[in-house]
């Protein structure tokens, strides 16, 4: 499997999440650089965190912008898989790929911990390795992590099945409590409507070690190997 | 022109003594500019004049030294090809006057010392000391300085792993914000300041040079007053993002053949470092200002050469390459001008507008610099014991809960909460125990990291507090299971025109050396910031130790947390309880008197080396060193995280002193039951004292007959914060 990670100014997770593409594909994945206008051949594309462009302005608005976005937006609407991850979620969102938005935390500071997710929906290409309601433990980092969607379009995104990951406790309850950020019905990572875009907050990346007991996020990356491949 | 002035010459902080040595040396009167780069560099934080008799005292070297002080930053070989590059530095002023963004700046500023010399920073910790919590600042302050330092740290991608906080009165009017890096490079690519090669072009890449923090490095340098808050502009601004840029540039750059040398421009800007630079290689420098980038329409020769403004390098670089080096920086869209070439002349020669604005031999600013001995004496607490009719009468559980709900004592989660600690996914041991533990990337070995200080036994015993400073960082590097290799230091103190406040520094640094010579523990880097005072009170004494350490193989390491039921709990070193000084006697009888307990430095070192070849024989996986706070303090931070509690037996009429005593050199450690015999006999045979407590349990903590679910005691511990900042 050959990943293309795109990277922005400010970008910070890109060389994370090419370790663990790279661990489980065992290809270097390509990493693109944002002023590129197109993505050579691949199987993925990753839109990785960090702070693109300082996060200054909107979290994601100008990396959305980029010359390299209007090919990753083309791929993607002709069904490329495309993953988005915590400021790549951010910026899949201002792209218009994913519905909503993600504002501010309601603690209204930067958190940083390991949370546990409900998967929600284990019949996507992304998290198919898991079992529906499975919780498993993925670490969080953002300031801007809090998902919202007017009624409608929240209506839309149950009705069609995108929720994939939702916040909880550790053993599935998903009351407002286990929210870590007051996203809205716990949402911490969603599909579009055609099954082959993928944002969420929490970062599979950093929960692929053994030796830090944290290894939940490796399914999530066979996941993908498995249904592309 | 500028008129000099006997009262402008006093601003600049430049006293008699040194102006007339300004006019002797230059045979005329100084230009403004020329005042303005004397004040900078002859600065207390930039010339280390009160403190350099001292710290040239303390050890410098090792069997892994690379790199001693006098660098950007410290150099340690850590084995396979690697160097760990690390520092601390404190931004003590800035932050009390502008929480946010001196916070934020102290970082960045400590992030360019370890990137500026080819490492990739891999980890940072934060020291930060705040007044008593119930100062009308202190919870502006701390979440301030909190946000800042996470907004820097997170921005970068740089995981923040450690640190302490600290409540105390003494900090009041003059908090202490040290931020300390440390990051990772190949030995044989590392890039040090010294310039080389006459004719070769000086190159200042990274942000615009705007007005901010024109004579941060003098404000560093001087005592507090009511006045101190309309020095706000001389606080530095942050941005996180042009930094960012800026390390990926110069890493990008640092695998080409292309940069001589290169220095950030921190304290005192360009000056310092244009000076530094050439200075080191014993070459002239001349600099054109009217190719500096500015930010700001006509800034004066005074302004661009003393200006802090953040996220700016200095390099040297052949003139032929200067084309390979614009290239990278125009991809990260960061300026790139050659503002000066180096010269044979030892001098600094600043042009502006056409007009040549100071001319200064660098042996006048460098070795000319002032350098005191200055009066001191070191002055101790008269030793005092706790009688026992002055101990608390209440049972060790209900003074658990009054200590571990307590401000110095309390779970750091809110803090470190708001820092991405993961980022970059090699941190092993997350912030919450002794010392971090952060993989050296795609290998598996691992850097231990750890920042320590116990200010109150420094004020009671400089000496003695010295020693326990540097003791505790080697207890927390060894208790993870690591080879403790070296440290930084950030000296907080007050005014040195002071004898007793210079008495306290010269005192520390005295038994930072025995401790630094016995453990074998050398000083590769370091800063002083002195004159932590407001309107004339000095804050105590504050050595903040930074050590660094290596684990060969990821696969062996300990961490504090209790990890099954059925241990048994070993306590080692031997217990006197040593109740003065302790936060048993400070925080709850409202004792500060009496003298802090001794670190006997054979028996720390025998401790040591004995729990670290426990550890290393997969004998031992559990342990954690016994300090603040005393033994049941640190039981229970061992039980907290994965439920698992103790059940201890006690000798009830000296049971608070053995609990809550602080004596040194002491560890505990958890043994399985199949491993008893052997770890006994490995105590005996080296000759370490030690006594059994007691074993682990499921979800209680138990002491003789009392008990407590740990649900209950989590929650003091781990919600003081949030209940604090919500009232």
């Amino acid at each position: 499997m050959k990943a293309a990670i795109i990277v922005f100014p400010g970008s910070n997770c890109d060389r994370d999440i090419a370790v663990s593409l790279k661990k489980i594909s065992e290809i270097e994945p390509l990493m693109i650089w944002h002023k590129e206008t197109c993505i050579p051949d691949c199987d993925i594309i990753v839109v990785p965190g960090g702070f693109s462009f300082g996060d200054y302005l909107r979290c994601g608005s100008m990396a959305a912008n980029s010359p390299i976005m209007l090919d990753v937006i083309h791929k993607a609407k002709k069904g490329m898989p495309t993953i988005g991850i915590c400021n790549g979620f951010q910026i899949l969102t201002e792209t218009g790929l994913l519905p909503g938005t993600l504002i501010k935390n309601d603690c209204l500071s930067f958190l940083c911990k390991t949370v546990s997710i409900k998967v929600e929906n284990s019949n996507t290409k992304f998290s198919n390795l898991y079992s529906k309601n499975e919780v498993i433990d993925i670490p969080i980092a953002h300031n801007e992590g809090n998902f919202f969607a007017d009624d409608s379009t929240l209506n839309k995104i149950k009705d069609n099945d995108q929720i994939v990951f939702k916040y909880c406790n550790n053993s599935g309850k998903t009351e407002k409590e286990f929210n870590p950020n007051g996203s809205i019905e716990n949402i911490a990572g969603i599909i579009n409507k055609d099954g082959n875009v993928l944002g969420m907050m929490p970062h599979p990346e950093r929960a692929t070690c053994q030796l830090s007991q944290l290894n939940d996020g490796e399914r999530f990356f066979s996941s993908i190997t498995e249904s592309i491949l | 022109m500028t008129l000099i002035t006997e009262d402008l010459v006093e601003e600049h902080g430049i006293n008699e003594e040194e102006y007339s040595f300004i006019l002797k040396s230059l045979k005329r009167e100084p230009t403004i500019t020329e005042l303005g780069i004397f004040s900078a560099m002859w600065s207390e934080h930039c010339s280390y004049k009160s403190s350099k008799f001292w710290l040239k005292q303390l050890p410098t070297e090792n069997n892994f030294v690379i790199q001693g002080p006098g660098e950007n930053a410290g150099v340690i070989d850590i084995g396979d090809g690697y160097a760990a590059i690390f520092k601390m530095e404190s931004h003590n002023h800035p932050s009390f006057i502008e929480p946010y963004q001196g916070a934020a700046t102290g970082v960045g500023g400590i992030l360019r010392d370890v990137f500026t010399m080819g490492a990739r920073p891999v980890a940072l910790l934060n020291s930060l000391r705040f007044g008593d919590t119930s100062h009308e600042k202190t919870k502006h302050l701390l979440t301030g300085v909190v946000s800042g330092i996470g907004g820097y740290g997170n921005c970068m991608g740089i995981p923040t792993v450690g640190g302490e906080v600290e409540f105390n009165s003494s900090y009041n009017d003059n908090i202490l914000v040290n931020a300390m890096c440390v990051g990772i490079a190949k030995t044989d690519k590392i890039f040090y300041s010294k310039a080389s090669g006459v004719g070769n072009s000086v190159v200042y890449v990274g942000s615009k040079t705007g007005r901010d923090g024109i004579h941060g490095a003098t404000m560093a340098s001087a005592e507090f007053d009511e006045n101190s808050e309309e020095k706000r502009p001389t606080v530095q601004v942050g941005d996180p993002f042009s930094e960012k840029l800026l390390l990926e540039a110069c890493l990008e750059l640092m695998k080409m053949d292309v940069i001589i040398a290169i220095q950030d421009m921190g304290a005192a800007g360009l000056t310092s470092s244009a000076v530094e630079m050439a200075g080191k290689g014993e070459l002239g420098i001349e600099l054109d200002l009217d190719k500096v980038p500015c930010r700001e329409k006509n800034m004066s020769a005074y302004e661009i050469m003393l200006s802090e403004s953040q996220e700016r390098m200095l390099m040297i670089i052949e003139p032929k390459k200067e084309h390979i080096a614009k290239e990278v920086f125009d991809k990260w869209e960061l300026d790139f001008s050659v503002i000066g070439k180096l010269t044979n002349t030892n001098k600094l020669v600043i042009n502006h507008k056409k007009m040549t604005k100071a001319e200064i031999v660098l042996d006048i600013l460098e070795k000319g610099a002032p350098s005191y001995k200055r009066p001191y004496s070191i002055n101790k607490f008269s030793e005092e014991k706790i009688k026992n009719d002055k101990l608390i009468d209440k049972g060790p559980i209900s003074i658990l809960k009054d200590l571990i709900g307590s401000p110095n004592l309390c779970s750091r989660k809110w803090v470190w909460e708001q820092y991405d600690h993961m980022v970059m996914t090699d941190t092993i041991l997350i912030p919450g125990g002794d010392s971090a533990i952060i993989r050296v990337h795609g290998t598996n070995k691992g850097l231990s990291i750890t920042s320590d200080s116990t200010p109150r036994y420094c004020l009671s015993d400089p000496i003695e507090g010295g020693k326990q400073a540097v003791a505790e960082a080697w207890r927390n590097l060894i208790a993870v299971g690591s080879r403790p290799i070296a440290i930084t230091d950030c000296m907080n103190f007050g005014n040195p025109e002071k004898e007793d406040i210079m008495g306290q520094f010269a005192g520390v640094v005295k038994g930072m050396i025995m401790s630094c010579n016995q453990l074998d523990f050398p000083v590769v880097s370091g800063n002083v910031s002195l004159y932590n005072e407001t309107n004339g009170k000095g804050i105590n004494p504050t050595p903040v130790i930074g050590g660094v350490g290596v684990i060969d193989n990821l696969d062996i390491f300990a961490d504090h947390n209790f990890k099954r039921k059925d241990d048994v709990i070993f306590i080692i070193g031997k217990t006197d309880g040593h109740l003065p000084q302790s936060i048993y006697a400070t925080e709850l009888l409202n004792i500060n008197t009496g003298l802090p307990p001794k670190v006997n430095l054979d028996e720390e070192k025998k401790n040591g080396l004995t729990i670290k070849s426990l550890i290393e024989s997969s004998l031992v996986d559990t342990s954690h060193d016994i300090s603040d706070g005393g033994i049941l303090i640190a039981l229970t931070e061992m039980a907290i995280k994965n439920n698992i509690g103790f059940d201890i037996e006690t000798d009830i009429i000296n049971s608070h002193r053995f609990l809550f005593g602080e004596d040194q050199g002491r560890y505990i450690i958890s043994v399985k039951e199949k491993n008893l015999i052997k770890v006994k006999k490995i105590l005996e045979e080296s000759n370490v004292i030690y006594n059994i407590a007691g074993v682990t349990i499921d979800k209680i903590i138990k002491v003789n007959e009392e008990k407590i679910p740990i649900d209950e005691i989590k929650e003091i511990y781990e919600n003081w914060f949030t209940k604090y900042l919500s009232k």
